[in-house]
């Protein structure tokens, strides 16, 4: 799907604007996943606001996309309201008492195809989707965007290795690969070794990207979507809290409340284009 | 005719899938046992054998309801109510999804395995969950009538089904009603309150106990979730005496379930429970098993007794 520069730039402006609302939220709700929210930004994006097929909430045609890692569910809101899905001005009622905006995703929200948040069991999910999918005979695919920390979980390649055996190659998944879990890094809490060789050892078409490279991404996605009776697996290399300096790479900003101080300097940082 | 439960729910299953497309089912290489398989030879492009992984079956089940199908997931019961459990609670009773559980060995019905492959916790996990409806079927005709519901009804269910065979209770074309129990049996003194293997051996211990001058009305309940709360409360009362009868540990099951309306209705009857007493159960033939943990007729009808004399 063409990429020209004149939409790169838009949407990296989008992707500069989410990042400031995503936080300001977070920040106002004194609690929220600020550092998976950044480095999930630039995937999610793409995927709604440029790639996927999304006419309605409804639409049985439509792409799908389960935020497998469902704490960077900010961000999830942010494009739906995008999208138009949700009202302009809800995202300052994130983590409230009845609000439409959950702590975690949920199908009761407008433009969520599933609940997530407890890692593990949401490519499971969106594999159970691309075979409906491919029932129906609908020509949609499906997007399961994981966290890296997430693939501690066994359930991940339970899903991992059924999905090739289905021949899923409307389903493509994503590693939001920021080497940071809450505990800290994935090589200190849970070593992930070679990830490209672990998926394709399952029977997965890997693609290695630059997570942050709306580009490069875009490119990956082609791919995946060219790619017959396999799924495919994008490693999307990322940083952690990508885009403010002292949240970068740092497990201490996985699920912090953002102080009034670090906000106004977050802020600060990601002024500029609006 | 008493028939294996297992091979009427696997029979109907594909029957439902003769009928209607949308009908999908996933099983976790169990579908020898939990007779799945018997839809999977007839209609192998809905059937997939998700191997031993339970949590995989029931997610990916949950994300094949968002697109139209109706999900059956099969394998033991103690596998689906445990490993399953995640995603049971998480996409598909949070989510509300259209996906249907058919928990193939209930109680202790898969004897000779033991502890380990009985399912003696199920009813209190899943009566516990938002939007999850828990049905017991206890002979052929309510299995296939409960599979058939579950299939035309939206929104989780979760099918408490048995290895073992049950005799023959409902003539065909019996008109069940969901979240409705059923007077199987007239009775004074005392109401037994049963599920599944239960039912029948109730109505055993309400005929030996005819003998001694004691009436008893036997109910099975069918559906614990929803209970079936204005008759549990209008026989305790008619009675004045309770006896709650089950496969399945005494805390959190249906006992707990038919408690819960006596004590908010303020019935005041005395209540028993026949059931497995907080213990891990043993290898054993299945009648023995029955015996050694108090589910036997003889069982129900001493806790008859007790429950009378307290009257």
């Amino acid at each position: 799907m063409e990429l020209t520069m004149e939409r790169q730039k838009e949407l990296e402006a989008l992707c500069l604007r989410f990042r400031r609302e995503v936080l300001t939220a977070i920040h106002k709700a004194q609690s929220g996943h600020p550092g998976g929210s950044l480095s999930v930004c630039e995937i999610l994006t793409l995927l709604y606001q440029h790639r996927m097929n999304v006419p309605g909430p409804e639409d049985p045609d439509r792409d799908r996309l389960v935020l497998c890692k469902g704490h960077a569910a900010p961000m999830l809101y942010r494009n739906l309201i995008e999208k138009g899905f949700l009202p302009a001005d809800c995202m300052d009622t994130l983590r409230q008492l009845g609000s439409p905006l959950q702590g975690h995703p949920t199908n009761h929200t407008p433009g969520v195809d599933l609940p997530s948040g407890p890692l593990g069991i949401g490519l499971a999910a969106a594999q159970g989707m691309a075979i409906g999918l491919k029932l129906n005979g609908s020509s949609a695919r499906v997007y399961a965007v994981l966290g890296d920390g997430e693939l501690d979980e066994g359930a991940v390649w339970e899903a991992a290795a059924s999905a090739p055996k289905f021949r899923l190659d409307n389903l493509c998944a994503v590693v939001d690969y920021n080497k940071v879990q809450l505990d800290g890094t994935t090589d200190e809490i849970m070593p992930l070794r070679d990830l490209e060789a672990k998926w394709q050892a399952f029977g997965w078409h890997v693609i290695r990207a630059d997570g942050h490279d709306l580009r490069a991404l875009n490119r990956a996605f082609d791919a995946a979507e060219a790619t017959k009776d396999v799924p495919t697996v994008i490693i999307a290399d990322t940083v952690k809290g990508k885009g403010v300096s002292f949240m970068e790479g740092q497990a201490g900003w996985h699920g912090k409340a953002i102080d009034d101080a670090s906000y106004e300097k977050a802020m600060a940082e990601l002024g500029g284009v609006n | 005719m008493a028939r294996s439960i297992r091979d009427v729910y696997g029979e109907t299953l594909a029957e439902l899938g003769a009928e209607n497309e949308s009908i999908v089912v996933l099983d976790a290489d169990l579908s020898g046992s939990t007779k799945s398989k018997v839809f999977g030879q007839k209609f192998p492009d809905r059937f997939f054998n998700m191997g031993i992984a339970e949590s995989d079956m029931v997610a990916c089940a949950a994300g094949l309801s968002t697109t139209g199908k109706i999900p059956f997931v099969n394998t033991f019961t103690v596998f689906l109510t445990t490993l399953g459990l995640i995603s049971a609670r998480a996409q598909v009773c949070y989510g509300n999804l259209n996906v249907k559980f058919g928990g193939a060995y209930c109680g202790m019905s898969d004897a000779l395995d033991g502890a380990t492959h009985h399912a003696t916790e199920d009813i209190a996990v899943m009566r516990s969950l938002p939007n999850m409806r828990v049905v017991v079927p206890s002979d052929p005709e309510s299995t296939r009538w409960a599979t058939r519901w579950a299939a035309e009804t939206d929104g989780p269910v979760y099918l408490r089904l048995s290895r073992t065979e049950y005799p023959d209770l409902y003539p065909a074309g019996t008109a069940f009603e969901p979240g409705k129990g059923r007077i199987v049996r007239e009775g004074t003194d005392c109401t037994v309150f049963a599920i599944g293997i239960l039912v029948h051996k109730a109505l055993e211990a309400a005929e030996a106990l005819a003998a001694e001058g004691i009436s008893v009305q036997v109910v099975d309940l069918l559906s614990v979730k929803p209970i079936d709360a204005a008759l549990v409360a209008a026989c305790a009362r008619k009675t004045g005496a309770v006896v709650c009868a089950e496969e399945h540990q005494i805390y959190g099951g249906a006992g707990s379930a038919v408690a819960e309306v006596l004590a908010h209705d303020g019935v005041g009857a005395p209540t028993e429970f026949v059931g497995i007493r907080d213990v891990f159960t043993e290898t054993g033939k299945y009648d023995a098993l029955l015996a050694q943990y108090g589910l036997d007729a003889k069982a129900v009808a001493e806790a008859v007794r007790k429950a009378v004399e307290r009257k």
